[in-house]
């Protein structure tokens, strides 16, 4: 199906749809700002700027009602068939999503407090804040896509989930060696892991993103598995591999 | 002209999508139909599946009802109106020179937009066709299949009382059920329905879509109609018509999800220029 759209008879049809694209448009952005600012404070250790992620994150749960209460209506009202459906359906999921993504940046933004009061573990913030650049670039990326009605553009986000998955591993094992070696950490590490997983998580939901954009686009969701990389499930480190120097270097 | 649908040449499709059904009680190849010099359908390859709904969509004058009386020679009494290429019911030649139009007609009934019951008794508008193809012997035999179709037209317990009424006294959501009584009592095996509804408030409209839904088990039904939630409600599979030309077919669920036609795309998404 061509990606030139005829206008709707119903001119103010075509105006709700454009609505909704800007209200996913907004929400997309608020998420990813925020999940940007949260990578920010915790890498600065900025209690100041972390503290007024919480309250933002405000805007993007009533934007995720308003989204929802816009597409009952739309149902209801214009009926949509065909692409406008799809559209309309993949509004509701999208906006679910990145609800979620906001609340997983409000949640790093809390443990960036917590983190202010322990030993500051600058190598493992370093992997943590270059895991949040790549995904903070994926939900731009699905949100251009999105937007476009790109569904080449969401499969490059798709497999780029893979290399979230690759650094999330690495970071995991890191950081439970930094535990074995020094008690003291066990506080801030704990914080990170939990940090670490939620970027991992936000990875998975631009990645779901992706595959309703496809959705919208093709009329299907894609059928290939996407590629994987985490094994952090299965990651142990023994003492013998953190003394023989094999878990990661110091903190 | 009268070798069996089955032999006909292979697999006729419109894009990816295969126009023939596994089990069709119609099957329509080739159909061009003119009305005097004005052709009015296009190579139609269409086939209707036994025992389901099909709608036909499309917007005004695309052909639509042209193929819809194609499939009981209703066009035959039109003027000027020539139909071209091949049509079969079961097989069966459907323009053969051996085939009664009369009988023809009672195999595949029709219904129209407007309720037109004949001006007599509720009892007479449905023992009418029994009558004339002496189906029945005895009154009792009448007052069976007057029963019988009324019950399977959903208007039994509402008319029971008022057999010898007029027929044209009931309410017009009640008089489109007798006449779908009245098509169903000559225990046809296919039913056209051209736009049953629209004249119909949107409760006698639901009243008729339960019916439809009822009647697929026993009868083939196609309709053609200009509301695609109708369309999508009642039909397992749809066809779109435009200019004269079958431009897609496929299962009613994936035509109103994920058309494969840009020019279905734009109609049912009401975008059409």
């Amino acid at each position: 199906m061509s990606s030139e759209q005829r206008e709707h008879i119903v001119s103010s049809f075509d105006a709700d749809l454009s609505r909704l694209d800007n209200m996913i448009a907004e929400m997309g952005g608020l998420a990813e700002s925020q999940l940007a600012r949260s990578i920010e404070a915790l890498r600065r250790r900025d209690v100041e700027a972390a503290e007024k992620i919480v309250p933002a994150d405000k805007r993007i749960d009533n934007l995720e009602d308003e989204i929802y209460e816009f597409t009952v209506k739309l149902i209801a009202l214009r009926q949509p068939m065909a692409d406008d459906l799809r559209i309309v359906i993949s509004a509701i999921k999208i906006s679910g999503v990145l609800e979620r993504i906001g609340d997983y940046a409000k949640n790093i933004s809390k443990r960036t407090i917590v983190l202010k009061k322990s030993p500051n573990m600058s190598g493992a913030l370093n992997t943590v804040s270059r895991m949040g650049s790549l995904v903070q670039s994926m939900i731009k990326n699905t949100l251009d896509a999105y937007i476009a009605r790109d569904a080449d553009k969401a499969k490059d986000v798709r497999d780029r989930d893979r290399e979230v998955d690759l650094l999330h591993t690495s970071l995991f094992r890191e950081l439970l060696t930094y535990m074995m070696e020094d008690p003291r950490f066990i506080t801030p590490c704990t914080h990170l892991l939990f940090v670490a997983k939620n970027i991992e998580r936000i990875g998975d939901h631009a990645t779901g993103i992706a595959e309703q954009v496809h959705f919208m686009v093709h009329g299907e969701m894609p059928h290939d598995d996407r590629p994987k990389g985490d094994s952090s499930s299965t990651t142990t480190v023994t003492p013998e591999e953190v003394e023989n120097g094999n878990g990661a270097a110091a903190p | 002209m009268s070798e069996p649908a089955q032999t006909l040449d292979a697999e006729p499709q419109i894009g990816d999508v295969d126009v023939a059904v596994p089990d069709p009680k119609i099957s329509a190849r080739k159909v061009d139909v003119f009305y005097g010099n004005k052709q009015a359908l296009f190579g139609v390859d269409l086939d209707i599946g036994s025992r389901m709904v099909t709608s036909l969509i499309g917007p005004s004058g695309c052909g639509k009802s042209t193929f819809l009386r194609c499939m009981n020679r209703m066009n035959d009494v039109i003027d000027g109106c020539r139909v071209t290429g091949d049509l079969y019911l079961d097989g069966e030649d459907i323009y053969g020179k051996s085939v009664d139009v009369v009988q023809l007609r009672a195999l595949v009934g029709m219904v129209f937009q407007k309720p037109n019951p004949f001006p007599k008794s509720i009892y007479d508008n449905v023992a009418y066709g029994p009558r004339i193809h002496g189906l029945a012997a005895t009154p009792g035999e009448f007052d069976e299949i007057v029963e019988r179709s009324l019950t399977r037209a959903g208007l039994w317990n509402e008319v029971k009382d008022r057999l010898a009424e007029p027929g044209t006294g009931l309410s017009g959501g009640q008089q489109q059920r007798l006449c779908i009584a009245r098509a169903i009592a000559v225990s046809p095996e296919v039913i056209l329905m051209d736009e049953p509804c629209s004249a119909l408030d949107p409760i006698a409209t639901a009243r008729i879509e339960e019916l439809i839904d009822e009647l697929r088990k026993n009868f083939t039904i196609v309709i053609v109609t200009h509301s695609m939630q109708q369309a999508a409600r009642v039909s397992q599979r749809t066809a779109f018509f435009h200019l004269g030309n079958l431009v897609e077919v496929g299962d009613t669920e994936q035509i109103f999800t994920n058309p494969q036609e840009q020019r279905t795309q734009d109609y049912i998404t009401g975008r059409f220029g």
